[in-house]
């Protein structure tokens, strides 16, 4: 299948996220960027990948990917979003939410801009100056959204030096991570197992919509909508459990898949490919979910060792009737017709995998053992 | 190797005057406290004010730290791998997998040697170019005595390979040959010897190998004797260097970078099928032979002497003393335990020599503010001490985020730690209500399945709730779930929420009765009974009969519980009379409201159906 190079770093990441390729351009996927945590100076840093052919000065192997550039930041990364080709937005640990700008030219990172005090706590226990994580962090240009441990929703806008909109306490637990619905809407999940749906045209501070799970309340940590169908979220949860969602329908997850045996700290769907589905967790492995129902006998091809390859029919929670013209592959309620086929793509067990990202033919992917590993030939 | 010679480097510390008062300090796993105190140097008592602060003092490792991280990382990976192949293997193939493990450590320092190296010669400063040059010396010097003891030990090269090994071992250690040397003294080499060494298909035995060399040693003795080479006096010692000749391979001593070099070069020309146990005797001759009485042995001498005479033991203590962490010598001593090599042999506290050194390793990366999560693998493989250490050290972990909280209690979860679950969400529970985050603190007190703090925060939200006269939260509190059944406050809390629920749905019937089991079942606090049965008021007034006569008399039964249990005061005061005043009109209400009551349901019960 692929070959993943692993590179030491020397510091724990946190997040990695592809600097995100100009549609309709022929550029190949090249950057990307990554944050660091728990250490005494953290870092916002930009790596390439080599081309191929391409040796470093010292011989290093052609894949191995350098530092371009980095910069010191304030806290751990907590979320890293790439904002446009030159700017990247870092959630801190410290409430600050900083956009960072990239200088091709001379290979540098600086400061564009910065609000400190974007999550803080405000509580009769509290200090005045008591300062909250910001968790998660959404761009959609102009536009940034962040939520925190304080339970707070902030809309901010490149630019503007205040906030454009808060919404105080909308939860009253943490706030995991949130992602964009349709533009004014996101997508926000908690600590109890709540998924809610803002809209920003409404004036309230209440949201539009709430879903959850029944029985335990497993904190979710993760969501990634379907690049094409909008109402189709996928959640990861604490106990390692996948979750897809249809937000119009019902309260209720369509389907639950148990997956890791620990946190699932990220989960994406390719991008340009949605029937795959990826997965990091904090039991050390990333998972790949093959969701493509039309082709049996591609399951010839993963005969490699190294890797676990394993059939799973989902088990479904009672679900209404699903009248779609175009089903998507996640929602497919048959058990019999469907398999998903996952398969583990890190060579050995490690320490939490933290991060992942795709684009294109490639992933990259952080862990708590210093390594960052990419794969530049991820369908092959 | 760390120089011993030197002047110590001074640090001055901020704000105390050194020169007229006394420090204290006091070390810690990788650091040192230092505080003033109120001793004075002189004899007179200055009352200066002193300097309030405790200083913590580390050693700057900014220089190299970076790259010895990624050496820490690396070998947690190679040593959890190690544990777990630990059971399958047995014979052959485990010792060429131990070999194979052997190898990747040291592939490992090489990384790190050759990319320390590039940082040493990249020339920014000399200050840390020194320190560079420090610690490249330093892991080579590892280098060098893990190679030599994978030879010995691990891979316990027999008679005729050994020395090939050794060869190899020499030649990647000793860099500064000369290359015209080299070609004098390493060309006439392999062409003799490959003749004669074989040995990739090992198809000759020992002795067979013997005799040959014999016989080509004699040949060379012959050469000697007749003068063959007498005129060119750099043939003929070169003749008399192949011959083993001690005092013309001492000749060439610069070429010879060291001892070992020396020893190595002897036995290629004088014995080259050394026996591993007759090594030692060469060694310590060859040591002697080179210094010759003009310098004493290094530290890194004496190790190595030690692996030649095969004290496993002497090497791990020589090398805990020379080298400055315990990195080396924890995992060297895990791999030769794996090969069953070290008795074992009881330390003052219980525990074996390997889990010692490993207790230690795993202790200074917990001192480590990142490194912490490699230190619990190596605590889960000490079987005695390991899971206490694990316990005592995982509490102390600053949890700065909630995310951090997460990894550290997933590691006491998978480890059966409930006592440190518990207490770290207790912590974390406490935080949050302190800010005001109801909801985070009953989501912590849910996973530590913790009832006591879930009646915390349920209370809170009670009083919340009196206070403002509506509930905050009301996404948390309406969507509980099981986790409800977790105290019998929060069971209430929820049911309570619930019975609001149900009035403002306009479902009364449902609403009385539940109101009326939350006080009859007991899980409503005592304190509460008052609001309860002022809520049940509005329900009394309606124009409808909504309690039966069965549930009034429950209900005056509650209300003369609860006025009936009420203690007498001691001297009441004006806010209290009016207290007072105030519960005795709502009871009087509440009795007017039952009996109201009671008086209607009689009489529609007994009525007959469709009255």
């Amino acid at each position: 299948m692929e070959e993943i190079y692993a590179k030491f770093v020397s510091q724990k990441i946190s997040k990695t996220r592809w600097r995100p390729v100009p549609p309709g351009s022929l550029q190949t996927v090249e950057t990307f960027a990554t944050g660091s945590w728990d250490n005494e100076e953290n870092y916002v840093s930009l790596w390439s990948i080599g081309d191929f052919g391409n040796l470093d000065s010292d011989g290093g192997f052609e894949g191995d990917h350098q530092l371009l550039c980095d910069i010191r930041h304030h806290g751990d990364v907590m979320d890293l979003q790439f904002f446009d080709q030159e700017r990247i937005v870092a959630a801190s640990s410290t409430g600050c939410v900083t956009v960072f700008l990239h200088h091709p030219n001379n290979q540098t990172l600086s400061v564009s801009q910065q609000w400190t005090r974007a999550h803080y706590h405000t509580g009769p226990g509290s200090p005045s100056c008591s300062s909250a994580p910001c968790t998660g962090v959404v761009c959609s240009n102009p536009e940034i959204v962040t939520v925190g441990e304080d339970g707070r929703i902030n809309l901010f806008r490149a630019d503007h030096k205040e906030a454009i909109r808060t919404i105080d306490n909308a939860d009253s637990s943490t706030l995991h991570a949130v992602t964009f619905l349709r533009t004014p809407e996101i997508l926000t999940v908690n600590s109890i197992g709540q998924l809610k749906i803002w809209d920003f045209r409404q004036q309230g501070n209440e949201p539009s919509q709430i879903l959850s799970l029944t029985g335990d309340r497993v904190p979710l940590h993760c969501v990634d909508r379907h690049p094409n169908q909008q109402h189709v979220v996928a959640t990861g949860g604490q106990d390692g459990m996948l979750s897809i969602w249809d937000v119009r329908q019902g309260t209720m997850p369509v389907s639950l898949l148990k997956a890791h045996e620990a946190e699932m700290w990220e989960v994406h769907f390719h991008p340009s490919n949605p029937d795959h589905l990826f997965t990091c967790s904090e039991d050390g492995s990333l998972w790949h979910w093959d969701a493509c129902t039309d082709v049996p006998e591609k399951s010839s091809l993963f005969h490699q060792g190294g890797r676990n390859s394993t059939f799973l029919s989902h088990s479904i929670s009672n679900q209404a009737n699903v009248h779609q013209s175009l089903i998507s592959s996640w929602l497919i309620t048959d058990p019999a017709k469907d398999r998903i086929e996952i398969t583990s793509l890190l060579p050995n067990r490690t320490l939490s995998v933290n991060s992942l990202d795709v684009l294109g033919p490639c992933l990259v992917c952080g862990t708590d053992a210093e390594a960052i590993y990419v794969t530049r030939q991820l369908f092959s | 190797m760390e120089e011993l010679d030197g002047e110590p480097t001074v640090t001055l510390i901020p704000g105390v005057n050194s020169q007229k008062k006394q420090m204290c300090f006091d070390w810690g796993p990788g650091e040192m406290l230092v505080c003033e105190t109120s001793f004075n140097k002189k004899e007179k008592s200055d009352m200066m004010p002193g300097c309030p602060f405790i200083h913590i003092i580390r050693k700057n490792e900014d220089v190299y730290s970076q790259i010895l991280r990624k050496l820490f990382n690396e070998s947690h990976g190679i040593f959890v791998g190690l544990q777990r192949i630990e059971e399958e293997l047995t014979g052959k193939s485990r010792k060429a997998q131990l070999v194979r493990v052997s190898k990747n450590y040291r592939s490992v320092i090489r990384a790190c040697l050759e990319e320390m190296h590039q940082l040493a010669i990249a020339g920014k400063d000399p200050a840390s170019d020194r320190q560079f040059s420090i610690q490249v010396s330093s892991l080579s010097a590892m280098e060098l005595i893990w190679n030599l003891c994978e030879i010995l030990f691990i891979e316990v090269a027999p008679a005729g390979p050994l020395l090939l090994h050794l060869l190899d071992w020499v030649q990647l250690h000793v860099c500064e040959v000369d290359s015209l040397s080299a070609d004098v003294l390493g060309s006439e080499n392999p062409s003799k010897h490959e003749r004669f060494w074989n040995l990739p298909g090992n198809t000759q035995t020992l002795t067979e190998l013997e005799l040959k060399w014999q016989h080509w040693h004699e040949g060379c003795e012959r050469h000697l004797q007749d003068g063959t080479f007498a005129s060119s006096p750099h043939l003929e010692s070169l003749c008399k260097i192949m011959l083993g000749d001690e005092a013309a391979l001492l000749e060439q001593k610069e070429l010879l970078s060291n001892w070992y070099h020396f020893l190595v070069t002897r036995l290629l020309y004088s014995h080259p099928t050394v026996k591993p146990m007759d090594l030692h005797f060469y060694a310590q001759s060859s040591l002697d032979l080179f210094l010759g009485g003009e310098s004493s042995p290094e530290p890194l001498d004496n190790i190595l002497m030690a692996a030649f005479e095969f004290d496993i033991h002497q090497v791990i203590k020589e090398c805990s003393i020379a080298l400055s962490n315990w990195w080396f010598v924890a995992h060297l001593t895990d791999l030769l335990d794996h090969c069953k090599l070290l008795q074992s042999h009881n330390l003052y506290f219980g525990s074996n020599m390997r889990e010692f050194l490993l207790l230690e390793y795993a202790s200074g990366l917990f001192a480590h503010h990142s490194l912490w999560q490699l230190g619990v693998d190596y605590f889960d493989y000490c079987p005695e001490l390991g899971r206490v250490s694990l316990e005592l050290h995982i509490e102390r972990i600053p949890l700065s985020t909630e995310q951090k909280a997460l990894k550290v209690l997933r590691v006491c979860e998978q480890r059966q730690m409930t006592e440190q679950v518990r207490s770290i969400c207790k912590i974390l529970a406490m935080k949050a209500v302190r800010n005001n985050r109801l909801g985070s603190a009953l989501s912590w007190s849910i996973r530590a399945k913790d009832a006591a703090f879930a009646t915390l925060v349920s209370d809170r939200f009670l009083r919340d709730y009196c206070e403002r006269g509506c509930f905050s939260d009301l996404d948390l509190i309406d969507n509980l779930g099981p986790a409800m059944m977790l105290s019998d406050r929060l069971t209430f809390l929820g049911k309570y929420r619930e019975f609001h629920r149900l009035y403002g749905e306009k479902r009364f019937v449902d609403a009385a009765s539940l109101l009326l089991s939350l006080m009859t079942s007991q899980i409503a606090p005592r304190t509460f009974w008052m609001t309860l049965l002022t809520d049940a008021l509005p329900l009394l007034e309606q124009k409808q009969v909504i309690f039966s006569a069965e549930q009034t008399y429950e209900l005056m039964r509650c209300l003369e519980d609860l006025t009936s249990g009420r203690p007498v005061r001691g001297e009441p005061d004006a806010q209290q009379l009016q207290d007072d005043d105030v519960e005795t009109t709502k009871v009087e209400m509440l009795r007017l409201a039952l009996a109201r009551n009671l008086a209607r349901s009689i009489v529609k019960e007994g009525s007959l159906e469709g009255s």
